[in-house]
């Protein structure tokens, strides 16, 4: 099997490569500046994405809800969830547009007040103020996908962006693999202006079990796509910190503050300070604070941990049942229901996930540009500010808006005779066409292992360690374009992706080498013991120069 | 293989198959067309084609790597703690 090549290149004012929550928001936001649009989207935008099936919580800052006291929840918003791995004035920037994205969203259909009223719950703690609207997404995909089309965007399914097309310094156009048939198509896409809003890298580092890679938290497909924009010439920065997020331990799902009840031991002890009698209103925020809590009491011995329900009211049971819908979690309630698993008299053992690069990524500025020209970013794959769906919405409408400005100022570019384009055609070609060969599976977690292993994140890191890592990493790399064999566009589209999780994890591997320090609970440098006073509020770098990768430490914004 | 499809209720519409966001169900490209679950161990559980199925032909087996690990709340009198 060969490639095809679709004829005409697909132009566009604004080309969006994703299109999740932050991806489809952009594209409403340049479209209603008038711009043409065109999205592509490796599934389909109606369920794809880590807010596929839907979210439940918000958070926001409304005005009339919360006060005039900003800086009290930008305060408290900043000490919980997303914690201090960002530019505060980003954050601000997210927290104060944060009310109008809601009020967006409430225009649109999306039921962001289920109770009729603002409603604020979970991911607080006891006797302060709580942040987190309360709303139902389980519609959010198909509503915003349907908002898109309405403001004129071309939406391009099944189509992974696999390369940006650079000239003169400044992003001009892209390269996609349409997988609608089982013969890969290759797509070539000219823009005035490009935004990356392709979410998470999972699949990175390995999940619970090893030997089912896709049992992720958050949306299995999103994988690697920062290194499309590193490859082009973008800054990411914070990769040597990654995210990690908890619930069953087992069945990896996102909305741990959904579920109502105390994180507890086997015998009935919490485990945390906030919470005995959990409610709708105030769950136990053990896990958002204590990320750790989990690992060290298996560490220990004192574990496991559980989600006690135990003493969580039938109506409150029943509103969180309802929650997970909203959620997009229905798996859970099915899971229990087929199981017969009964959270008035049973536990569930919560753990740890995969560490992933969740607002990790790209370097951007307050106009959700990136340091690539021409190039903006939003969602879950920055790097500076962190807010999960609030941040994909708010630099979804940012990046929208001010994509559609850089606009005005370029013209299009003839990408046609681009040399990179030929460079993959023959690369796509040779995976497409071996005759046998090494699944993109084998590489994946064989990637995983290195990381877990030599760029550990829960156990110590050294120069040795991290120096090997890179050594191999570069190997398997190597190995993986002379060896991967795909069967179909589905698969060629897996092998591209596993290629992107080894260019970051050779980048993690090279900053968590640079970091000459310990530093919290993500890099235990046995080597460098200590926490450098000096490293405070230092952020780590790194991108692509004519030489190779280059790391540099800059100030974190602290001023909100 | 996590989405089961109930032969008897499937209308081969392929709605599943656009929509599934790890292309773990295809529609085949033969005459006729058929829904097949093709790449099962890839599938994320997240039961978008369950949920927008127009037929509700499709239910989820989760595979016993994702087993829910569970024990008995202790001191359980009635389903509350003494």
């Amino acid at each position: 099997m060969k490639v095809t090549v679709r004829e005409d290149v697909v132009k566009s004012d604004v080309l969006i490569i994703g299109g999740g929550i932050s991806g489809l928001q952009a594209a409403i936001a340049a479209g209603e500046k008038g711009k043409q649009v065109v999205v592509v989207e490796k599934a389909d935008t109606r369920r794809s994405g880590s807010g596929a099936t839907g979210n439940d919580h918000f958070m926001c800052y409304i005005p009339e809800y919360h006060g005039d006291d900003f800086q009290e929840i930008l305060q408290e918003a900043s000490e919980t969830l997303v914690g201090p791995i960002q530019d505060m004035n980003i954050f601000a920037l997210m927290m104060r547009r944060s009310f109008e994205l809601v009020q967006k969203w409430d225009s649109y259909g999306i039921n962001m007040k289920p109770t009729g009223k603002w409603n604020f719950e979970g991911h607080a703690m006891p006797d302060r103020r709580r942040y987190h609207l309360k709303y139902d997404g389980q519609n959010q995909k198909p509503v915003l996908t349907k908002k898109a089309l309405e403001t004129g965007a071309k939406i391009l399914n099944k189509t992974t962006v696999t390369e940006l097309l650079t000239k003169d310094g400044r992003v001009v156009g892209a390269i996609g693999v349409c997988s609608k048939l089982d013969q890969p198509e290759i797509v070539i896409f000219e823009a005035k202006s490009v935004i990356i809003a392709t979410g998470n890298s999972t699949r990175l580092y390995p999940g619970n079990n090893p030997a089912f890679v896709c049992n992720t938290s958050n949306c299995p497909a999103a994988a690697g796509g920062a290194a499309v924009a590193y490859r082009a010439g973008a800054r990411l920065v914070n990769l040597d910190q990654p995210y990690v997020h908890a619930g069953p331990r087992l069945f990896a799902r996102c909305g741990k503050a959904t579920w109502i009840g105390v994180l507890t031991d086997l015998n009935g002890k919490p485990v945390g300070p906030f919470v005995t009698k959990p409610s709708r209103e105030l769950g136990d925020i053990t896990a958002d604070i204590w990320q750790s809590v989990f690992d060290e009491k298996m560490a220990d011995g004192s574990g496991p941990v559980f989600m006690n329900c135990s003493q969580t009211s039938e109506e409150d049971l029943e509103h969180m049942r309802k929650s997970f819908i909203s959620e997009g979690d229905t798996s859970l309630n099915d899971y229990m229901e087929q199981y017969g698993i009964d959270l008035h008299k049973d536990m569930v053992e919560f753990g740890t996930y995969e560490y992933m690069l969740t607002g990790r990524g790209l370097d951007i500025d307050m106009n959700s540009a990136t340091t690539l020209p021409g190039l903006y970013a939003s969602g879950d794959l920055t790097g500076n500010v962190r807010g999960d769906i609030t941040s994909a919405a708010v630099f979804g409408q940012i990046a929208g808006e001010n994509a559609a400005d850089y606009c005005q100022t370029v013209e299009f570019e003839d990408v046609t005779r681009h040399p990179l384009i030929q460079e993959k055609i023959d690369l796509y070609n040779t995976m497409i066409s071996r005759k046998s060969g090494a699944h993109w599976m084998e590489v994946n977690s064989t990637l995983n292992q290195i990381m877990d292993k030599y760029v550990s994140v829960k156990n110590v890191r050294s120069e040795t360690l991290l120096k090997s890592a890179y050594k191999y990493l570069t190997d398997l790399k190597r190995y993986a374009v002379e060896q991967m064999k795909a069967e179909n566009s589905h698969e060629l589209v897996r092998c591209l992706e596993v290629l992107d999780l080894l260019d970051l994890g050779q980048a993690t591997a090279l900053c968590s080498e640079n970091r000459k320090e310990s530093r919290g609970m993500y890099n235990r440098r046995v080597d460098y013991p200590f926490t450098n006073p000096l490293m405070n509020n230092k952020f780590q770098t790194i991108y692509l120069g004519v030489d190779g990768a280059v790391m540099e430490f800059r100030d974190k914004v602290k001023k909100f | 293989m996590p989405p089961v499809i109930d032969e008897s209720k499937c209308v081969k519409c392929g709605l599943c198959a656009q929509i599934c966001c790890m292309d773990v169900i295809k529609k085949t490209e033969t005459e006729p067309a058929e829904i097949v679950v093709r790449y099962p161990n890839e599938c994320w559980h997240c039961r978008a084609c369950a949920i927008d199925c127009p037929t509700q032909a499709i239910t989820i087996r989760y595979p016993l790597s994702h087993m829910m690990l569970h024990v008995d709340v202790p001191n359980v009198n009635g389903g509350k703690q003494e």
